[in-house]
């Protein structure tokens, strides 16, 4: 450490010359990305395309990535201090300061802090960057602190959350983006368990959401059956189609498998999208019933006759929101559910022989172990979480259609366990709520919401390929706990 | 018969765009292993650059057809093999010899990012481009006056393809680029001992695949008349189903797919329907990689014990 | 060549194995018997490992047959699914270059090896789920032959080590351990004293004559390592480009002028490959030693 920290202070001064060059070239490239897509922006006139020119933008990304590159450099060559100092005003002026537009505004901010995390690192450690392995012991720690801390913060985060709906500030749309979260949660855990667990990249999970949602939009409009009848149903079938599915593509490696079920997943919006006869086509479904109180009760405020409502039941007043807050408990419980079964299933055979797979599937066989099977068990029980979150999102929505089951919605849920830390359950929950719920807080800026979404998703696989809490406990101890983790950390500290 | 004839002079033609995008990704398959998700955003940008590029040479008064489609392609190919570079670069370079599945989540993440960043900055509308090229051939005429046309433009799409494909095979076989990139392939370690820049390979891989693909942007944008910023996902996943079908990291291969798909997707929206076009493409791809994953043309590839 | 005298436990008759051109595996006949460590030499690529390969699944031959013979069998290895093999048949294999789950626990690796034993116990997840105690007694179980094998392999301290952080020699006899929870009949061992230092191969000659002695099973074993070889082998099987040319007791091997011509070159042969000159000192060591 001493002997690269002097060699850093030792260098005398800097080449100018060469930083110039160095950033130069830089901006040269930030000119040609910008200049015609940035700059050369397409109107239609009348019938006509023309162009309008916006070479102001193009100068200010230009600007900034000059300058950004130049305190990149210096950072590097140990004048981390001042880069700091500058970058902080920066990204403190960018806030304040009026600019041409919010996205603008945006970069700017987000570059300084970036700098600005680079020059604490260079300041702290000597060098502006730190190799793959020390950003994974640091981030495996702050993941291992986490997952310690779950141990307390889970349940006062369950507590908070079947509270949510009495809070004073628990308005409509609260609840609203409360429900929008947890589905969110819900198919993320679903998904982290062939994902996180089992090491296989699904691209298509949106397809059992879209099968769940359809078998029960599809039966309560044929045959009149009802939410609590078709949610099982809709698992189940799900869980059918993951298997029918998964039996012929599971052979295959990491990626094909992965553009494989992104197949899948597309043959199954396109169907629906064109057998309008039975599927309702593009228009969706609509007038979905929604879920009564157990089969007891409708949250009507005239319900049928000789039958009662909710209100009634309990005696009390005729209130809409009764029904958001039952969704809301009916998607929390599911959600839990998931979690709980999870937890569970990590510390069965099941559970383990999908993270010795993840580890090494050419080992799984020589320990005697059915590939195919497990990750069929994987596919098949991932697929029919989705589909219970899918007969939810029909009941909650009224109204489906296939432009609900893009690719996207895919990529989202892939990004919240991504993001979060592969396999890390608290990890979907904070990736949820930065994914889902910083852009309803957000709204103005919901344009970009993708845009950051997808530069996220790169820059945590740059940043730490397994996601931002992924750090795993061992599912069974041989010796007390407290132990175990010190002895490792003793020998990592000697190592 | 004579429809025939006209939907396989469309095939073909459809067939030569895919196959252009097609190498882009059997070649980054074939030298890192990783399926370029990025690489239909790229095809895309290059058609909005072409479209962008015919506008502005329209309004400096280069209207002249074999000037300006020379300039077209060459400014397109220019700038969206920076793109490419950039992208592997930024994306792709840091996460060589990480997990197997982080490279291509973050190709997911940067298609992602670009088909929002091009509808961001170009508008989410779709863009008309006025045909550049017209007219063409009478090839044959049914009784019900039927017309068999090969268009002018079909030719151009065509040629240009053969042309470029013989130039890039050329490429490929017989330059010391060629024989950088087919070491690499092997193995990356053993030709960085023996004096291959393994990293500007790789780099000058992404952009000449960027390149052919901005090749394929133009031809489209001539081809179809429009454009919007959401072209490259289908587009790409049908030319990635052409690199699988035709053998994945093989060259001839790739065009072959190209070919085969263009034919299957004319005639499949001719003769049975055309809604369900694109599930014939993805079916294509499911049913090659789960019964012969090594494509038509593509070796064997042998699990390492 | 001689017969070595025993019950046998594996036969493996003309299997030979093809890749396209490529004849990795050349009509190699051999017996291996029970309670005994047989061991396959010979120079690189004489085609060692493939024949692991084959022998597990991972390959399946071109021409051949591989018999097993156990309780419940014989059992016929080149009709085995891959899993089955180590499932029914009973046999276990490690990897020339490791192969463990390099991110879980030491004693998980353990446990999963036990994989089968307790999906059964656990009622294939349901019984596990409900937490039912016929599955808690069997994962116990499961842990208590997990911490013979680690005592045995010296490893205890480390149970709850992620074993990916273990060194290099520990990872080597970690693996041997997971192998042996699978509680086989016939241990295949890839080069286990690869990169070991003189101290540990010593302690793994003792831990596979413990294998032998106590655990009543057969061993068989790939290695370079000659005073490894020689000093615990019951029967020597010396394989040369892909071909069987001597086959006998590790004495008997030694002195067998193939075998010598093979390490050593004919006279006239100059382009003998590095890797089997650095084997020859050893060779004739041993030859002296005793």
């Amino acid at each position: 450490m001493t002997a690269i920290a002097s060699h850093a202070n030792a260098r005398p001064g800097l080449n100018v010359g060469a930083m110039l060059k160095e950033a130069g070239l830089t901006a040269l490239v930030a000119l040609a990305l910008t200049f015609p897509l940035v700059g050369l922006r397409t109107v239609d006139v009348g019938s006509r395309l023309t162009i309008t020119t916006r070479f102001d933008e193009v100068l200010i990304s230009v600007l900034l990535v000059f300058v950004g590159r130049i305190g990149l450099i210096l950072t590097r060559e140990g004048h981390a201090l001042p880069v700091l100092v500058v970058s902080l005003v920066v990204a403190v002026a960018a806030w304040f300061a009026p600019l041409p537009s919010e996205i603008l505004r945006v970069i700017t901010i987000a570059g300084a802090a970036v700098l600005a995390i680079r020059a604490v690192i260079a300041v702290r450690r000597d060098r502006s960057t730190l190799s793959q392995q020390e950003r994974d012991r640091a981030m495996d720690r702050l993941g291992a602190r986490v997952q310690d801390a779950a141990m307390w913060i889970g349940p006062i985060a369950v507590v908070f959350a079947i509270a949510l709906p009495f809070m004073p500030f628990a308005s409509r749309s609260v609840v609203d983006i409360g429900i929008l979260i947890l589905t969110y949660i819900m198919l993320g855990w679903g998904l982290n368990i062939v994902v996180g667990l089992a090491g296989l990249l699904d691209l298509g999970y949106v397809a059992f959401y879209a099968v769940g949602a359809y078998s029960y939009a599809l039966l309560a409009h044929y045959f009149g059956f009802s939410f609590w009848l078709c949610l099982p149903l809709a698992g189940l079938l799900a869980a059918f189609s993951g298997l029918v599915l998964g039996f012929p593509v599971l052979r295959l490696r990491g990626d094909y498998f992965a553009i494989v079920t992104l197949g899948f997943g597309e043959i199954i919006r396109v169907v629906l999208l064109n057998w309008a006869v039975f599927t309702g086509g593009p228009n969706g479904i609509s007038g979905i019933p929604r879920p009564s109180f157990f089969g007891i009760a409708d949250f009507d405020r005239r319900p049928p006759e000789g039958e009662i409502a909710f209100h009634q039941l309990f005696g009390i007043a005729f209130d809409p929101m009764h029904r958001i807050i039952f969704l809301y408990y009916l998607i929390l419980v599911l959600a839990l559910l998931v979690n709980f079964f999870t937890m569970r299933i990590r510390k069965l055979p099941l559970g383990r022989a999908w993270e010795a797979l993840r580890e090494d599937d050419i080992a799984c066989t020589s320990l005697g172990i059915n590939r195919t099977n497990i990750k069929l068990a994987a596919f098949t029980i991932a697929a029919m979480f989705g589909g219970f979150a899918g007969s939810f999102f029909a009941t909650r929505q009224g109204f489906i259609s296939p432009e609900s089951f893009t690719f996207i919605e895919s990529a989202i849920i892939l990004a919240i366990v991504v993001l979060g830390g592969m396999g890390s359950q608290i990890g979907v929950v904070v990736a949820a709520l930065i994914v889902i719920g910083l852009p309803e807080a957000f709204r103005e800026l919901a344009e970009y919401r993708m845009l950051t979404f997808g530069m996220g998703m790169v820059l945590i696989m740059v940043w730490r390929p397994r996601g931002l809490l992924a750090h795993r406990d061992p599912t069974i101890l041989l010796h007390p706990r407290r132990s175990a983790r010190q002895q490792q950390a003793d020998s990592e500290a000697g190592a | 018969m004579e429809y025939f004839v006209q939907q396989l002079i469309n095939g073909l033609t459809l067939g030569a765009i895919y196959g252009l995008i097609a190498i882009g990704y059997t070649m980054v398959y074939g030298i890192i292993g990783m399926i370029n998700f990025a690489h239909g955003e790229i095809y895309m940008i290059g058609a909005f650059i072409a479209v962008i590029s015919f506008i502005v040479l329209g309004a400096a008064g280069i209207t002249w057809v074999p000037v300006m489609l020379m300039l077209v392609l060459i400014i397109s190919m220019v700038f969206t093999s920076i793109y490419g570079w950039t992208i592997e670069r930024l994306a792709y370079r840091p996460l060589r010899g990480s997990f197997r599945l982080a490279p291509l989540i973050s190709a997911i993440g940067m298609s992602i990012f670009l088909q929002n960043y091009v509808q961001l900055v170009q508008g989410a509308r779709v863009k008309p481009m006025p045909p550049v090229i017209q007219g063409g051939f009478v090839i044959m005429e049914r009784a019900d006056g039927f017309v068999v046309s090969l268009s002018y433009l079909q030719i151009l799409i065509i040629v240009l393809t053969t042309v470029l494909m013989v130039g890039f095979t050329g490429l490929i076989t017989r330059t010391e680029l060629g024989r950088a990139q087919r070491a690499c392939e092997q193995d990356k370690t053993m030709a960085g001992l023996l004096g291959v820049n393994v990293d500007r390979t790789i780099s000058l891989t992404f952009v000449l695949g960027a390149a052919l693909a901005a090749v394929a942007g133009v031809m489209v944008t001539m081809y179809y008349g429009v454009i919007d910023f959401f072209i490259g996902f289908l587009a790409g996943v049908k030319a990635f189903t052409a690199a699988v079908l035709g053998g994945i990291g093989s060259l001839p291969g790739a065009m072959l797919g190209g070919l085969l798909i263009g034919l299957i997707e004319a005639f499949w929206s001719a003769y049975f329907s055309i809604e369900y076009k694109d599930v014939a493409t993805f079916a294509i791809l499911v049913l090659v990689l789960i019964f012969r994953p090594t494509g038509l043309l593509g070796k064997p590839e042998i699990e390492k014990v | 060549m001689t017969a070595v005298p025993g019950i046998p436990l594996l036969e493996v008759e003309h299997l030979t194995m093809r890749f396209g051109g490529l004849v990795a595996v050349n009509d190699v006949s051999f017996t291996a018997m029970e309670r005994q460590i047989t061991a396959i030499i010979g120079p690189n690529g004489a085609g060692k490992t493939t024949m692991f390969n084959c022998l597990t699944g991972f390959y399946s031959p071109t021409v051949g047959r591989l018999t097993l013979h156990r309780t419940g069998g014989p059992f016929l290895l080149e009709r085995l699914e891959a899993f089955r093999i180590s499932q029914q048949a009973g046999v276990a294999r490690t990897f020339q270059n490791i192969r463990l789950f390099a991110h879980m626990s030491v004693l998980e690796n353990l446990v999963v090896a036990q994989h089968n034993k307790l999906m059964k116990a656990s009622a294939f997840t349901v019984a596990g789920l409900l937490g039912l105690p016929s599955y808690r007694k069997a994962e116990k179980q499961a842990v208590e032959l997990a911490r013979y094998w680690l005592d045995k392999v010296k490893l205890t301290k480390f149970a709850d080590w992620e074993a990916g952080n273990l060194p290099y020699g520990a990872q080597r006899r970690l693996e041997i351990a997971r192998a042996m929870c699978t509680e086989p009949v016939l241990l295949c061992l890839d080069e286990p004293a690869a990169g070991l230092n003189p101290r540990e191969s010593g302690d793994l000659s003792e831990l596979l004559i413990h294998i032998r002695e106590e655990e009543k099973i057969g061993v068989l074993l790939i290695e370079h390592d000659m005073s490894v070889v020689m000093s615990i082998s019951d029967h020597v099987v010396v394989l040369d480009y892909g071909r069987k040319i001597s086959d006998g007791t590790p004495a008997f091997v030694k002195t067998d002028p193939t075998v010598i011509r093979a390490y050593l070159g004919e006279e006239e042969d100059e382009e003998l490959p590095p890797e089997v000159k650095q084997d020859l000192p050893e060779v004739a060591e041993r030859e002296e030693a005793p």
